[in-house]
């Protein structure tokens, strides 16, 4: 059905795909933000992710994808305890041009055209719930979109108040986006929304180029036998999630490790608790991934530039970049 | 080169770009024409029309589209008759399977730009509009006549980044033979080749290699140019790819592309690329056939071969702009041709809808306006006389419009100069200066640009950007020195404000200047006439109507300096009160107004 590139066939980008992985271990985290250049593989990295998550159990057409065990207030799930069944994580695009009436909601046009009845059509931030929701050139996204996406993104809630209706349903996804800075600045509330926060650079090894061109020109010419010869990799990559998810729950946060944490927060000068709380996730979710049961200065230095990089007190004019400032602060701190 | 049957100058290049299109144009995502209209183009598209079926789509993209025609959306006329919404497919579905020309793309927004490429990857329109969701499949060849002159932004990065064939006009007077069709048999045979087509490993360095050697950070380029060699290996009827493939993908992908020259590899170069073949760590990727590990056979070319050949191929022009230390794009200013434009239409952006009557100017809303409709029809049914009954009841009071965002996006254009009277003043108060607006157009999400003038000429240093970083970094760069062409400046000024301002944006122009002007657009030195030159370049800028503020960087304030501001119709304020405060109210009060 679906011929996405292979997520392990990709070559180099590790911070990328860590980030994206440690999403798929602990999707509280909150989403990533994939910066960069053009032609570095953004999109193709998110999409080759989509196929490795675990499947969820969910009520089979329930538009906003619920669990049988939670309180869903739609058609389908209320008056009688439905059935549920394994179906994919959904991962839904957010494509440019979109309508505000589709992000949210809106009164369904046919119903109301055909029969005259005042019916909800779910839209884009319900068929996200419980999945991903992605935005490819996120810095293109018109104002108003933005606007829609900041509240819900913080909340976990859509309310729709709009041509006479008066709906709200869950939405809690884990929101990706990816762009190019050259295209322009991310609003800094649209940038607190995301966890985590990749930079991307094209390799300039060429080696590393050349092997790129040759996947590339592998999955093209046959792209079901290019993913047959890399499934067994993938099924190493979903089997490593899914223990690692099983064991998140496990991993163990000494409280010396948690004065570290705000001591490295408090030197960087972090806006709000939201750095820390989302950098001893991402750091939990890398322990669960390498198999560890406690939570070690090693994984907090592998994630602290994405989970802070984009939540330092800005100065516009300040040169150095800020994943370097994080690292700079990472070895001052934590030694 | 001393192989003159390889040198690709000596290639028919727009015709072989027929070629490549007509058989692998769709995977090559289109080709880049940096031409105009006339005689050549038309020529060149009819060959092209001509070498594919009959029947393959044709159609043209008007830069202005919007996005129901560009992706589609609510068909309104059908979803009348019919009485339930019906889908208005999309320019870029109905153009599957085909071409799709893209006059004047320079002035294509980012936005729609951007749209395209979406969906260039995504193989297919993703629609998400006015209540329907759909996805529609869809691969075209995209042909983009980018007019742009020197001084203007050319057609998207991203966009191009996506089409894989650049020609320019230069390349179609070197052709000296007539375009004609090709034989459509002969295309479908080499289509039918293309998968067979052998690309070796050593190829395939030295196409990535030479890429790298040209400073092209994207891959696209890189896997363009193999698609390329490959398919020409295809239209020449071979299996294999050879020299000649390998040179022609070099020259049409990735020669025009180039940010820099390579350096002539030195002697112990080739022993570097055999160690490159060393096989990757990781053995156990599925694919990792073992490298080849003989040396390049003697046709396969060396890199640097290939790298002398480009250096041969590229026009003298570029040549000397990519040597020069800051390849930028310098800003020739002109004496303008004609009065400036006729002030464009007030756009802003759509923010959503209101109850509003459509007759008075406003841009009727449909989706909007037969939602608010829909829950009345059962009701109104009622009350109407029976032939009518079938038809969609709509009342005045139903009309919804779509609402603007009054405040359009907002480019302040720093007109700085740097000339030796400037930096001797105070340059560095004045960067200081620019620096507070830049810190302030931050927060307001403002665009800036940069423009300095000193010597002879002026420069566009920063084209219109939000990457403040950047915008520091060359100001911190900008040196001081030389003559004052205030006008060379202004003129400079007007032409991107004019350029923005046809994009729908809105500029506001801050010049930066103690008013003592001593260099004419000629060149020529003269402290009169180059003040009366600067003088009716302000008149024009006044005629123009921009909102501009004239900071006035003489130690003491000179009246040279305010005249320029009143011949521009510009608020004037000496940098003295221009500290913190004073600027950047000046600088705001300037877009509250707009």
């Amino acid at each position: 059905m679906s011929n996405a590139f292979p997520f392990s066939a990709i070559v180099g980008q590790e911070e990328m795909k860590l980030s994206l992985l440690a999403t798929a271990i602990d999707p509280a985290i909150g989403g990533v933000l994939v910066f960069g250049d053009r032609g570095t593989g953004k999109s193709t990295a998110v999409r080759a992710m989509a196929e490795l998550l675990p499947p969820m159990m969910q009520v089979p057409g329930c538009p906003y994808n619920s669990d049988p065990d939670d309180d869903c207030h739609c058609d389908l799930c209320t008056g009688h305890r439905p059935r549920g069944k394994l179906a994919p994580v959904p991962v839904v695009d957010l494509p440019l041009g979109v309508t505000e009436d589709r992000v949210v909601g809106a009164l369904d046009l046919e119903r109301a055209l055909v029969h005259g009845e005042k019916a909800f059509e779910p839209g884009l931030l319900a068929r996200a719930n419980r999945g991903y929701l992605y935005i490819d050139e996120v810095n293109l996204l018109e104002d108003h979109i933005v606007d829609l996406l900041l509240d819900v993104a913080a909340s976990g809630e859509n309310v729709v108040e709009r041509e006479g209706l008066s709906v709200r349903h869950p939405a809690r996804f884990v929101l990706v986006g990816s762009g190019n800075p050259e295209e322009g600045e991310l609003r800094p509330q649209l940038l607190d929304r995301f966890g985590l926060s990749v930079e991307v650079a094209t390799p300039t090894d060429l080696k590393d180029r050349i092997e790129i061109i040759r996947r590339r020109e592998a999955y093209e010419q046959d792209r079901a036998a290019y993913r047959k010869r890399w499934a067994s990799r993938e099924g190493q990559v979903r089997a490593r999630i899914r223990r690692a998810r099983e064991r998140l729950d496990s991993v163990s946060v000494s409280d010396d490790i948690m004065e570290r944490i705000a001591e490295l927060c408090v030197a960087l000068e972090t806006d709000g608790l939201r750095g820390e709380l989302t950098l001893v996730r991402a750091a939990r979710a890398m322990a669960a991934l390498a198999g560890d049961d406690v939570l070690g200065l090693s994984h907090i230095r592998g994630v602290a530039p994405m989970a802070l990089r984009h939540r330092l007190r800005r100065d516009p004019l300040d040169e150095s970049s800020s994943g370097t400032r994080v690292e700079r602060a990472v070895a001052e701190v934590l030694g | 080169m001393n192989a003159p049957a390889m040198a690709p100058e000596r290639l028919n290049l727009p015709a072989r770009t027929v070629a490549l299109l007509a058989i692998d144009g769709q995977e090559l995502g289109g080709a880049v024409l940096r031409m105009g209209p006339g005689p050549e183009a038309d020529e060149w598209l009819r060959a092209l029309r001509h070498s594919l079926p009959a029947d393959t789509p044709w159609r043209r993209l008007p830069a202005s589209i919007d996005d129901d025609r560009l992706l589609g959306g609510l068909d309104m006329t059908a979803s009348l008759a019919a009485g339930r919404p019906l889908l208005a497919t999309g320019l870029l579905v109905e153009a599957k399977g085909g071409v799709l020309i893209l006059p004047m793309a320079e002035r294509l927004g980012r936005g729609t730009a951007a749209r395209i490429a979406a969906v260039i990857d995504r193989g297919a329109v993703q629609l998400e509009r006015d209540g329907m969701t759909s996805t529609q499949p869809t691969r075209f060849c995209l042909l983009a006549f980018d007019e742009a002159r020197e001084d203007e932004t050319p057609l998207s990065p991203d966009l191009r980044d996506r089409l894989a064939l650049q020609l320019s006009s230069q390349d179609f007077e070197n052709a000296q033979e007539p375009l004609l069709p090709l034989d459509p048999a002969r295309v479908e045979t080499a289509r039918r080749r293309l998968g067979e087509v052998e690309c070796t490993a050593e190829q395939l360095q030295t196409l990535c290699g030479t890429a790298q050697a040209l400073g092209i950070d994207s891959l696209r380029p890189a896997w363009f140019a193999v698609r390329v060699a490959r398919a020409n290996a295809a239209w020449a009827g071979r299996d294999e790819v050879n020299e000649e493939d390998l040179m022609l993908a070099v020259r049409l992908v990735l020669a025009p592309r180039a940010t820099q020259l390579p350096e002539l590899p030195p002697e112990e170069e080739p022993e570097d690329t055999l160690e490159e073949q060393t096989p990757p760590e990781d053995q156990q990727d599925p694919e990792s056939e073992p490298p080849d590990p003989t040396p390049p056979s003697p046709d396969t070319l060396p890199q640097e071969l290939v790298l002398e050949a480009v250096r041969a191929a590229l026009p003298p022009g570029l040549v000397a702009s990519l040597t020069s230390a800051a390849a930028r794009r310098q800003l020739r200013a002109r004496v303008a041709r004609g009065g400036p434009p006729a002030r464009a239409l007030r756009r802003g952006r759509p923010i959503g809808v209101m109850r509003g009557d459509p007759r008075k100017g406003y841009r009727l809303h449909l989706p909007a306006t037969l939602k608010t409709a829909a829950p009345w029809q059962t009701l109104r049914r009622g009350t109407i006389p029976e032939e009518r009954a079938g038809k969609l009841q709509v009342r005045a009071d139903d009309f919804r419009v779509v609402r603007f965002k009054s405040r359009q996006p907002v480019t302040r254009i720093f007109v700085v100069d740097a000339s030796g009277s400037a930096a001797a003043q105070r340059l560095a108060e004045t960067k200081g200066a620019i620096e507070l607006l830049l810190a302030e157009s931050y927060v307001t999400r403002d665009q800036v640009a940069l423009v300095a003038f000193r010597g002879t000429g002026a420069e566009l240093l920063l084209p219109p950007t939000r990457a403040l970083a950047r915008a520091k970094r060359e100001l911190a760069g900008l040196p001081g020195g030389g003559g004052t062409p205030l006008a060379t400046g202004l003129h400079a000024a007007w032409e991107l404000a004019r350029d923005l301002e046809r994009k729908g944006q809105h500029p506001v122009l801050i010049l930066m200047t103690d008013g003592r002007a001593n260099v004419c657009l000629d060149g020529s030195t003269g402290h009169e006439a180059a003040g009366e030159e600067a003088l009716q370049a302000a008149r024009q800028l006044r005629a123009a109507g921009w909102d501009s503020l004239v900071v006035d960087t003489a130690r003491r304030p000179r009246p040279r300096a305010r005249a320029i501001a009143e011949a521009m119709g510009a608020r004037y304020l000496p940098l003295p009160q221009a500290q913190s405060g004073g600027l950047s109210a000046a600088a705001s009060e300037l877009e509250t107004t707009a």
